[in-house]
């Protein structure tokens, strides 16, 4: 039972735990989005004064950081009592395709290259970290969701406005997998 | 105390994106280059188990702890905004390897450099929130 705690956890027990929070969230009255948090942060920090979008009753949203926070404390749990600290294993050809954009195998859950300690001395890194957080901003915000808001709240409502926008989020990902990622990487 | 079944809820969803590595640079690549299947169970499973929930609640007209009836709101429709907005986010996501709800998993999991990618997106929010009348909707 230990182990199995430890060790990763397969993705249909995965999948129906997500499903299961956004369910439990609806019975809470309220809806899964994680992006609107970055709406919420700009209206806290003052941003309403300035920015139209940002005037809105922004204690209203505090659940949505409670969650947030909950989340931070999750990853901290995991990371003290739920792992085994072994390697992400993924796919052989993944490995060698990453390995030709100059990423080495996985030592364990996030290349060093990009988040380790050191990569945190790198400008170069740090731009690039900086331009990618900037797009997710901008994206979700523009789009009206991400992968919580619209790939698994929009589609279990089935709505085609989250259909168009994982359409948007697979375009994206591809044009940035394929052409930018080895233009930036190497 | 009301406020501490939302912080429990992100705790287990913090944990669940931990423990099945969607949280992982490496797993996004690895869906987004096709050659895995977990990434798409994941979210399949979490959508065709949503798809029937929603269902439910709707066929039995189901309300939430405190009475209310659970309404979804609709999104507005559109083409456009949703198209470019997840093309640009979609950008981002392959990049980073992190949606907004795993930026915050990894910073609690130790990885401090998820920082910079939060302290962006916040900014890029801003930035959309400035321009957004002149864009396309």
């Amino acid at each position: 039972m230990k182990e199995a705690l430890l060790a990763p956890w397969p993705w249909y027990i995965s999948g129906a735990m997500i499903a299961g929070i956004m369910v439990l969230l609806l019975f809470f009255g309220k809806s899964f989005g994680m992006s609107s948090n970055f709406r919420t942060i700009c209206s806290a920090c003052g941003a309403g004064k300035k920015v139209k979008f940002f005037d809105f009753d922004w204690k209203s949203q505090m659940w949505n950081i409670l969650f947030l926070i909950g989340t931070v404390i999750g990853g901290f749990i995991t990371h003290l009592f739920l792992t085994n600290g072994e390697p992400v294993v993924i796919a052989e050809s993944t490995i060698s395709d990453l390995a030709a954009l100059g990423i080495a195998a996985p030592t364990g859950m996030q290349p060093e290259e990009l988040f380790g300690m050191a990569s945190l001395t790198d400008p170069f890194n740090i731009a690039l970290l900086a331009f990618g957080g900037l797009l997710i901003g901008f994206g979700t915000r523009y789009a009206g969701g991400c992968t919580s808001g619209h790939a698994i709240s929009g589609l279990s409502n089935l709505q085609l406005p989250s259909l168009i926008a994982v359409i948007g989020f697979f375009i994206g990902g591809l044009t940035m997998t394929f052409i930018g990622l080895p233009l930036i990487l190497k | 105390m009301k406020s501490l079944r939302f912080i429990l809820a992100g705790i287990i969803f913090g944990i669940v994106m931990t423990k099945s590595e969607a949280i992982s640079w490496y797993r996004i690549q690895e869906m987004f280059r096709f050659q895995s299947f977990h990434m798409y169970g994941i979210i399949g499973t979490a959508v065709v188990l949503g798809v029937i929930a929603v269902a439910l609640i709707k066929k039995y007209r189901l309300r939430d702890f405190q009475g209310n009836p659970i309404v979804i709101a609709p999104k507005e429709k559109g083409i456009a905004r949703y198209l470019i907005g997840g093309t640009i986010f979609g950008l981002g996501w392959a990049l980073t390897g992190a949606c907004p709800g795993p930026m915050f998993v990894n910073l609690g999991y130790g990885f401090i450099s998820m920082g910079i990618v939060i302290i962006f997106a916040t900014l890029g929010t801003y930035l959309y929130g400035v321009v957004k009348d002149k864009l396309p909707h």
